[in-house]
């Protein structure tokens, strides 16, 4: 544990490369998306299109809308549980009031009254932000097997937020399995209603694997506050 | 009662000082220089205009050519092609580089042009404007349908000798650094051949 510690920091202390990418497992991550991407074009995206094929307003858009919901509410307690850690107490209270409101007027968590009608939205988060909050650095580029881009610093914080889920404590076995497995239903009805992006990102463009990893790292650093400088075209 | 001369003296000189300060910056500030409005109703005026042609129900291919039209008025697409061309662009020849403009416009056009789908019962609201740097920052907020608000924030300079926009950044995703990324790699796939690219940039999008 201590020396998988202690990997983890030397890899995180490593220096952002000239585009501020640190990337030095690439010839891996790379090997890890062509079996993503495919994975995507064989499995996922077709699925993706059957649960979201029904048109905007059909009831399929809206059992996969209530399923995500029952899947996102569970794990709200862990999301409340990581902003205490980053010493943010207004989002946790918020955050455990969205959980009560959903899992008793929300009929367990299948429908959203706190965020439609108490103006509770859920405000997300998880072990990796704790620990940029904490002040370890991003660490190193990481493509994981069907989860997708994360970095090492990203990586530990799955691991810890898995581990250290309350529901799990609450919930038996099945039912803890049956959450995740509405977490992941819904995950595929968002690769259907956000097809046009994922599609042009991953099937599109000349180097599908360069710029997942831009668009990734960016949008994880803007969530994270840690975006770098503006791009001044003028001054170069 | 007589006024000390310095009584008289000080409101005086404070007040020529005064006038030459607002000469200087009078001076400093030339009539056409871009400021936070001009920016704010640059972004807002080219956001009615692609809005009018989502809305207007039009084939898809006449609404690419619509945009790509309205991308070349309001937006720098000199700085922003030779921004995504990187080094290369210092070595490219004026026709070349010109082809490769072009060609870059139009691929721009189709593939943003592309989502207008997603773009279709939404809105974009301007919320406001900052100096950044050297240029100006628009922020604006973007509902779509069944998606979280997205923030949207805009990069206008003056630099080219026009209002342009050179940058749009969603939600921290920056436009001019992924597309440095899409045409490195579209270069390096033609072994830095700058015609081959812009041919390929006309199928693309």
């Amino acid at each position: 544990m201590l020396l998988f510690v202690t990997a983890i920091l030397a890899a995180c202390s490593a220096d952002r490369g000239a585009e501020g990418i640190n990337d030095p497992y690439e010839p891996v991550n790379r090997k890890i998306h062509a079996f993503n991407r495919g994975l995507d074009a064989r499995v996922v995206k077709p699925l993706g299109a059957g649960m979201a094929g029904e048109g905007d307003d059909g009831l399929g858009s809206h059992a996969l809308e209530a399923v995500g919901n029952f899947g996102s509410n569970l794990a709200l307690p862990g999301k409340a549980a990581n902003h205490l850690l980053q010493g943010r107490p207004a989002p946790a209270v918020r955050t455990s009031f969205r959980f009560l409101v959903n899992s008793t007027l929300g009929l367990a968590g299948f429908l959203d009254p706190a965020g439609k009608d108490f103006a509770l939205p859920e405000e997300d988060t998880d072990f990796g932000e704790t620990l940029a909050v904490w002040g370890m650095g991003e660490g190193a580029y990481l493509e994981l097997p069907l989860i997708g881009p994360s970095t090492t610093r990203d990586a530990a914080g799955r691991v810890v937020d898995l581990v250290l889920d309350p529901m799990r404590g609450w919930l038996n076995r099945d039912q803890y399995l049956i959450g995740i497995g509405a977490r992941v239903a819904s995950k595929a009805g968002e690769r259907g209603r956000f097809g046009d992006s994922v599609d042009s990102i991953l099937h599109e463009s000349a180097d599908s694997y360069a710029q997942t990893r831009l668009i990734w790292l960016q949008h994880r650093r803007h969530e994270l506050g840690e975006e770098g400088e503006h791009i001044d075209p003028y001054a170069e | 009662m007589t006024l000390m001369p310095n009584e008289i003296r000080q409101p005086d000189r404070r007040g020529f000082l005064g006038l030459v300060g607002a000469g200087l910056a009078l001076a400093a500030t030339p009539a056409w220089a871009l400021d936070t409005n001009e920016a704010r109703a640059l972004i807002q005026t080219s956001l009615d205009e692609v809005y009018a042609v989502i809305n207007s129900g039009q084939p898809p291919a006449q609404m690419y050519r619509a945009f790509e039209a309205i991308f070349a008025r309001y937006a720098d697409v000199e700085i922003i092609a030779r921004s995504a061309l990187g080094p290369a662009a210092r070595q490219a020849g004026a026709a070349e580089f010109a082809d490769y403009r072009q060609a870059f416009q139009g691929y721009i056009g189709r593939k943003y042009g592309k989502r207008f789908r997603e773009f279709i019962g939404s809105k974009i609201e301007v919320t406001g404007a900052r100096p950044v740097k050297s240029f100006y920052a628009v922020t604006s907020v973007a509902y779509l349908k069944g998606r979280s608000p997205m923030e949207v924030e805009w990069h206008v300079s003056d630099k080219s000798g026009k209002s342009r926009y050179f940058n749009i950044i969603i939600e921290g995703v920056n436009m001019l650094a992924s597309e440095r990324a899409e045409i490195g790699a579209m270069l390096a796939r033609r072994k830095g051949d700058l015609a081959a690219l812009a041919a390929d940039l006309r199928q693309a999008g």
